[in-house]
């Protein structure tokens, strides 16, 4: 189980320091899989990398199975099991899909690689000697990132909106990756998504915005009432008259 | 014959584990210490000063000329070395220098290279530079390279200088008749106190002939690199630049690509970069289980391959 603790998080822009995520309690269990939704800017990502180590939050506390690892380094955590396909996964001059694949597993088995590729609708022989550069799509980019964290045998999965820039065909196959790994590990899966087809996968669906828990539901009630979230600006009008100014409207 | 420190040098400049197949001259301490030549390959000591001449008869395929220098003594030593290279031959020619010193003065190897590349000829070219020892005295190699490239000929240049080498002063100039081809390759690793300086002179005279750069390097520590890439278009031709340099600690790198046309169906492109590694790559590689440390030696690694 992995547990966060009144977890608070500050970060520095340019100009200023913005609190992303206050104090948020969070309970994941093993063999379960969480939706995590809302709207953009949220702090679902932040979340996630706060789970993973790249973020150190201000304040509380995150436990792995009872053991504090909020001071743990980003691979300290990867080494105890947490993984975390990033939203925007970076490319590389020189790194081939093979060799990224290998240090995600630890091993170079090309058997295991191959299905993996597979799992995420790409065919091996095309993009195991690839390189992850430029060339690479968006969509292509995704898929290997979310292969990277299927080689790793995991205790929590974190996917970061794995569905953007996937197309239709493939999705489907995502989704069944999705329900195998829920059905035959013990992994905590964490999906960051607001595809209906993802959320229905959900034991729990958890709501994220304006850096708080929202709400935690379930996936029948969350797309019942979704209809009737207002999420539209609260100061619209103001915006518009020029009484305030932007920096305050949200 | 060779030493267990000539044979590593050997294997480091030349992938040689053992005496190579085919023509071969290893030149050690400033002078001939074997040479092989063929029925298609000859190679001539030169009469008026020192080098040699590498003759390879056209039509020449799958042949290889290994020439590689090495120096275990603190010495200067400079050649003269002149390839001509037949009519429609296809071969490889790996020089490369290694120097080993453990004296507190300089070991210095500089070469002229001159390659004759004939009409549809077709040649790839290696030269691996690589300096080791534990001596206060400084490895220093500048290699100059001229080349010919006659009618449809094609020549590939891999140029390879990781860590070892104080100082370099790598001087390359091609000239490309008509669909003549060149692709050159760089890589580059400095780091203590090393310099590097590398300008490549490309001038495309004849009709659709084309060129690719393309240079990478990585600068460590206090090291500093020069780049002077410069493609001259005389005629309907294409040529790219692509320079590409990772800075880190106190390093520092100048990329000054040149791109001149004196035709107006000169295509020619220049892309410079430097920068140091990004760290959403590094943070990637250690969600992946990697240490910060293994996660740049891999990024490098991959960058320099
Ligand atoms: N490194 C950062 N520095 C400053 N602000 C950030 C940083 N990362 C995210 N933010 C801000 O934190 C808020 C939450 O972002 P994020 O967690 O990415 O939201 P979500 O994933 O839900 O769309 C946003 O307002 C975003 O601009
Ligand atoms: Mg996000």
């Amino acid at each position: 189980m992995l547990e966060l603790k009144s977890i608070s998080l500050t970060l520095a822009d340019e100009k200023n320091e913005v609190q992303i995520l206050k104090d948020i309690d969070l309970k994941l269990e093993a063999k379960k899989t969480y939706v995590m939704t809302g709207p953009n800017g949220g702090g679902k990502s932040s979340i996630a990398k706060t789970i993973m180590g790249i973020y150190q939050p201000t304040a509380g506390q995150i436990l792995l199975n009872g053991e504090d690892i909020t001071s743990k380094s980003i691979s300290e955590r990867a080494r105890l099991g947490i993984g975390y396909a990033f939203q925007q996964p970076p490319r590389y001059k020189g790194l081939t899909v093979t060799e990224l694949l290998s240090i995600a597993a630890g091993a170079n088995d090309l058997k295991q690689q191959c299905d993996i590729l597979f799992d995420v609708g790409l065919c091996a022989q095309d993009y195991l000697e690839r390189e992850i550069n430029a060339s690479f799509s968006g969509g292509e980019l995704k898929r290997i990132e979310i292969a990277s964290l299927l080689a790793r045998n995991l205790k929590v999965a974190v996917f970061d909106e794995p569905e953007a820039g996937i197309d239709l065909w493939s999705f489907q196959k995502l989704t069944e990756t999705f329900e195998r790994v829920h059905e035959k590990h013990d992994t905590t899966l964490v999906i960051i998504s607001h595809q209906e087809r993802i959320l229905r996968l959900a034991d729990q669906v958890i709501v994220v915005s304006d850096g708080q828990i929202s709400e935690l539901t379930t996936a029948e009630e969350f797309l019942s009432e979704i209809e009737r979230i207002d999420l539209n600006c609260r100061c619209r009008d103001d915006c518009i008259k020029g009484e305030m100014a932007n920096a305050e409207c949200n | 014959m060779l030493s267990a420190i000539d044979k590593r040098l050997l294997q480091e400049v030349a992938d040689l584990h053992t005496i190579p197949q085919g023509a071969y001259n290893i030149r050690k301490n400033g002078q001939g210490l074997s040479r092989q030549t063929t029925a298609n390959i000859d190679i001539v000591t030169k009469i008026d000063k020192p080098g040699i001449d590498v003759i390879v008869k056209p039509g020449t395929k799958g042949e290889s000329v290994h020439i590689p220098v090495i120096l275990s003594d603190s010495i200067s030593d400079l050649v003269y070395n002149t390839f001509e290279i037949g009519a429609e031959a296809d071969v490889l020619v790996v020089a490369g220098c290694g120097i080993h010193n453990t004296g507190s003065s300089k070991a210095q190897h500089d070469g002229v290279h001159e390659f004759f590349v004939r009409k549809n000829a077709k040649m790839k070219y290696v030269e691996k530079h690589y300096g080791e020892g534990d001596g206060s005295g400084a490895r220093v190699l500048n290699p100059k390279t001229v080349i010919e490239v006659e009618e449809g000929a094609t020549v590939e240049l891999e140029m390879v200088q990781i860590r070892g080498v104080d100082q370099t002063v790598r001087d390359t100039e091609v000239r490309l008749h008509k669909n003549a081809r060149l692709i050159v390759t760089e890589r580059l690793l400095t780091n203590l106190d090393q310099r590097a300086e590398s300008n490549i002179t490309v001038e495309l005279v004849g009709e659709d002939a084309t060129a690719q750069i393309i240079s990478r390097s990585v600068a460590q520590d206090n090291s500093k690199q020069i780049f002077h890439l410069n493609l001259r278009g005389y005629a309907k031709c294409r040529g790219h630049i692509q320079c590409d340099s990772i800075i880190m600690q106190n390093a520092q790198v100048s990329a000054i690509p040149e791109i001149a046309a004196f035709h107006s169906d000169a295509e020619l492109v220049h892309e410079a970069a430097i920068g140091k590694i990004a760290s959403e790559q590094l943070m990637k590689l250690m969600t992946l289980g990697l240490t910060e440390k293994e996660a740049e030696e891999t990024i490098l690694q991959g960058f320099l391959k």
